[in-house]
């Protein structure tokens, strides 16, 4: 990427990021509900009413509220929580870790069912294997991934107690550990009660947001397989005399997988923000989780900040999925 | 012997593979770490700031780390807290309380009065960001003589000494808060309780240690973990599937379900939160006939039978029961002829019904949006048509607030404290933010009874109150919800009218 591309990349991006901090900021005072009235016991007066709205500092207007957060934001200054009342960014980014290592475990189980049914459905293509694959896949699209965390539940920890309900590592369990990636931190360090522990609660979750996912992937890598298959180098692979798996594996897949990739790059923001409905189905301590619960306390500075942070993540992996495309493409990486 | 690169990772793999596929954990057969699925999030231990200040289904964690001034026993009567005796001068000028002796902090500190003075002055001061400031502010004054606090009434709330029971009621420790600051108190909350807080994971789960000096007697479980478990559905499968012992709130089918099977059993208890339909003094409910015939026309027991399988108390004023202020001789009847009569009077009837909106929640409360739903149905058989309007609760707070809410809204009230003040007088009183109902009559009625010190009167006053407003159809008392309680049969439950779920009044069956 060019100096100049890379700035006009990087103007478009804080562009981007006030845009969303101006709509989150109007619409989340726009919407019903507010957060002082929320917390009002019987008995309060008007003028307990005033007192709290000037202690939250909601008595000024809505547009010096909105320059008082934004310069506090260009300091890192993300303001303070009304209902957990601690700092904005430390609540966020201490929660952020879980969210990433669901939704990057759910990613890699996507994509790995996705390619398994993909070069299956290819593979026998024409046969029943490939009719129960697209079967498979209408299904498993069709079902809410919140749906089948309410499956998972009642197969494989009610009726088949394999896996725990809620949380995301054991409570007796009390790793002390630098980070909050827990996942990856207790693999560095060789932790493994802690890793199988963590992957025990997270296996639920991650299999939730990655089936409907998978199918996706599948359905578009077997179209793009199916391209390819006809292409020349493909027939010239198969005069060699490789066999139907290696002609898919080692020639068909390279070309075919680009399209995927993106869409890949693309569903993962996606993932981050389906976690929302799946951590508060299993009470998984991430982002999302912490979203709801947002919204429900009408906690404007959390929300704002959780907001802002999705909108950073979701630029910067939109630009490691240009990146990586661009590296993988040679038409790109040439031109 | 050497450890090839192969043979480590091979080594690491086992070691993975046994760990994820693990026994599963369950529920021992003798109970020894007690596990609970809560059904809300604990954001902050302050228990007196902020919006889990007032949230009383949080109570029940505060009140088993930190101890209140007056304790309040399961029907809600007061018994003895941090303070053994308390009590007004005969001339209301003053208060005095007596402060327990021989009690300790959770860091090993000896509990003193100052913490009790320290407490009330911090809870008056409204830079702190007390939600009940406005009670606390109307003592001042502390003076400390030996274990005896005494403090001036400013202005006399004959309230004041059921409130150190109830929300933000908590005595906190001085010296730690000063030495520590806010943050640090969050991140390691001591109180006096029944309860330590060994960790906390904001979102997923609190553990608690047993407090072995405790002064009320050490509870019987030395280890507490309260799981964070927002979703009723993975509520019934934590309590299901024996990863927690003790769950809460359920659906009533679920609780049905789950009390029949092997190991399980269940407890409901009547708890101090009403379902009601506010009434705005706006056209069409300025016609008392509409009004009235709007709560004869409601089968309330059909709602609790069809609706809540029969788990829920109807009630025809703001007071239940266990409300000391409740009086059974206040009854408005379900009676749709009636109704109907009420109707015709000011020209209505099936044929030319009376037409307003009616606002509700839809999944805050146990089948609110379905017993408006089925509310609906039975006014229109007797010529009321109510448009259904659906919002959040937030929604309604700012609506109530703002003295904009639709002729009906359908809310539901919550009055640990059981006085009457606090259900009919603030659900009522127009002046307050919180009473849609405006009505100068009543404002009359009501105003004197705040600052009325004879107990015997200031009782009569509300009960007279409350019989002025069922007859003239000013609100719409509908039922006292039932809260469910499943758990594990080796455990035994104390349900508690204010609904907190108390991990310390658990014992082994």
């Amino acid at each position: 990427m060019s100096l100049k591309s890379f700035s006009i990349r990087l103007a478009s991006m804080i562009v981007t990021l006030f845009g969303v901090a101006v709509v989150v900021f109007v619409v989340i005072r726009v919407a019903p509900g507010d957060p002082i009235a929320m917390m009002l016991p019987p008995g309060a007066s008007e003028a307990d009413i005033e007192r709290l709205r000037g202690l939250y500092g909601l008595d000024k207007t809505v547009v010096e509220q909105f320059f008082i957060w934004l310069g506090g934001v260009v300091q890192g200054d993300f303001g303070t929580s009304i209902s957990l009342r601690q700092d904005v960014l430390t609540i966020v980014l201490g929660r952020l870790p879980a969210t990433l290592e669901l939704a990057t475990m759910a990613l890699v189980i996507a994509c790995a069912l996705g390619l398994l049914l993909a070069v299956l459905g290819t593979r026998r293509r024409g046969r029943r294997a490939e009719a129960a694959v697209d079967l498979w896949n209408g299904m498993t699209l069709s079902i809410p991934d919140f749906l089948w965390g309410l499956i998972f539940i009642l197969l494989f920890a009610v009726a088949i107690p394999l896996f725990p309900v809620s949380g995301r590592i054991n409570p007796q369990l009390n790793p002390d550990y630098v980070t909050n990636f827990l996942l990856l931190e207790s693999i560095l360090r060789f932790d493994f009660a802690v890793t199988g522990n963590l992957l025990r609660h997270m296996a639920l979750p991650a299999l939730a947001l990655a089936l409907p996912l998978s199918a996706v992937i599948a359905q578009v890598l077997k179209q793009s397989l199916k391209e390819v298959m006809g292409l020349d180098y493909v027939m010239l692979a198969r005069a060699k005399g490789f066999s139907e798996f290696a002609v898919i594996w080692r020639e068909a897949l390279r070309n075919a997988i680009l399209p995927t990739l993106t869409l890949a790059g693309v569903q993962f923001t996606f993932l981050i923000g389906g976690t929302v409905i799946v951590e508060k189905l299993f009470s998984y301590e991430g982002l999302g989780n912490l979203a709801i619960d947002a919204v429900i306390n009408r906690d404007l500075p959390l929300i704002q900040g959780i907001v802002l942070v999705f909108a950073v993540l979701f630029i910067l992996i939109n630009l490691a999925v240009d990146l990586l495309y661009a590296t993988l493409n040679p038409r790109l990486r040439n031109g | 012997m050497t450890l090839t690169r192969r043979a480590l990772l091979g080594y690491g793999a086992t070691g993975l593979g046994l760990s994820v596929a693990g026994l599963p954990i369950r529920a021992s057969a003798q109970v020894q770490d007690l596990t609970i699925a809560y059904n809300v999030n604990l954001p902050s231990w302050d228990p007196t700031v902020g919006p889990s200040a007032v949230n009383p289904t949080i109570q029940g964690i505060y009140q088993s780390v930190f101890d209140q001034y007056i304790g309040q026993k399961p029907d809600l009567s007061l018994t003895e807290g941090l303070l053994t005796d308390w009590g007004w001068t005969d001339d209301y000028s003053q208060v005095k309380l007596t402060v327990r002796e021989g009690v300790k902090w959770h860091d090993g500190t000896e509990f003193t009065p100052e913490d009790v003075v320290w407490s009330l002055e911090r809870a008056g001061n409204p830079e702190t960001g007390n939600p009940i400031q406005f009670i606390w502010s109307t003592i001042g004054n502390f003076r400390i003589d030996g274990n005896v606090v005494t403090a001036d009434v400013k202005q006399f709330d004959p309230t004041l000494i059921k409130w150190m029971g109830f929300l933000t009621g908590y005595v906190l420790p001085k010296h730690y808060m000063e030495e520590v600051g806010p943050e640090g108190f969050e991140a390691a909350p001591i109180g006096t309780g029944p309860y330590m807080v060994e960790r906390f994971e904001r979102n997923a789960f609190v553990r608690l240690k047993a407090n072995p000096d405790y002064w009320g007697g050490a509870p019987e479980f030395e280890t507490v973990t309260i799981k964070f478990v927002t979703d009723a559905s993975s509520r019934v499968a934590e309590v299901e599937s024996g990863a927690s012992h003790v769950t809460l709130e359920i659906p009533y089918e679920e609780y049905d379900r789950l009390k029949q099977k092997p190991g399980l059993e269940g407890v409901t208890t009547p708890v101090s939160d009403i379902a009601m339909i506010f009434i705005n003094d706006v056209e069409p409910m300025l016609d008392e006939n509409v009004r009235r015939a709007m709560h004869h026309a409601i089968d309330k027991q059909l709602i609790v039978d069809r609706l809540l399988s029969g788990y829920g108390v109807p009630i025809d004023t703001l007071q239940t029961p266990q409300y000391v202020a409740y009086d059974p001789s206040i009854q408005v009847d379900y009676d749709p002829e009636l109704a109907k009569e009420l109707l015709a009077k000011s020209g209505y009837g099936p044929d030319n019904p009376v037409r307003f909106t009616i606002q509700t929640t839809r999944g805050f409360k146990p089948k609110d949006y379905e017993m408006i739903q089925a509310i609906v149905g039975l006014w229109r058989r007797v010529g009321i048509e109510a448009e259904i309007e659906v919002y959040e609760i937030a929604k309604h707070f700012e609506l109530r607030a703002a003295d904009q809410l639709a002729p009906a809204a359908f809310y539901n009230w919550g009055n640990a404290i059981g006085d009457p003040s606090t259900s009919t007088g603030h659900a009522m009183f127009g002046p307050t933010p919180h009473s849609v109902w405006d009505g100068q009559e009543l404002i009359d009625m009501i105003g004197p009874l705040w600052g009325e010190p004879d107990e015997q009167k200031r009782i009569e006053g509300w009960k007279a109150v409350d019989r002025k407003i069922a007859e003239d159809g000013l609100v719409i008392p509908l039922i006292q919800y039932v809260q469910p309680i499943i758990h594990s049969a080796e455990i035994e439950v104390t349900p508690h009218v204010s609904g907190a779920l108390h991990p310390h009044r658990m014992t082994r069956a």
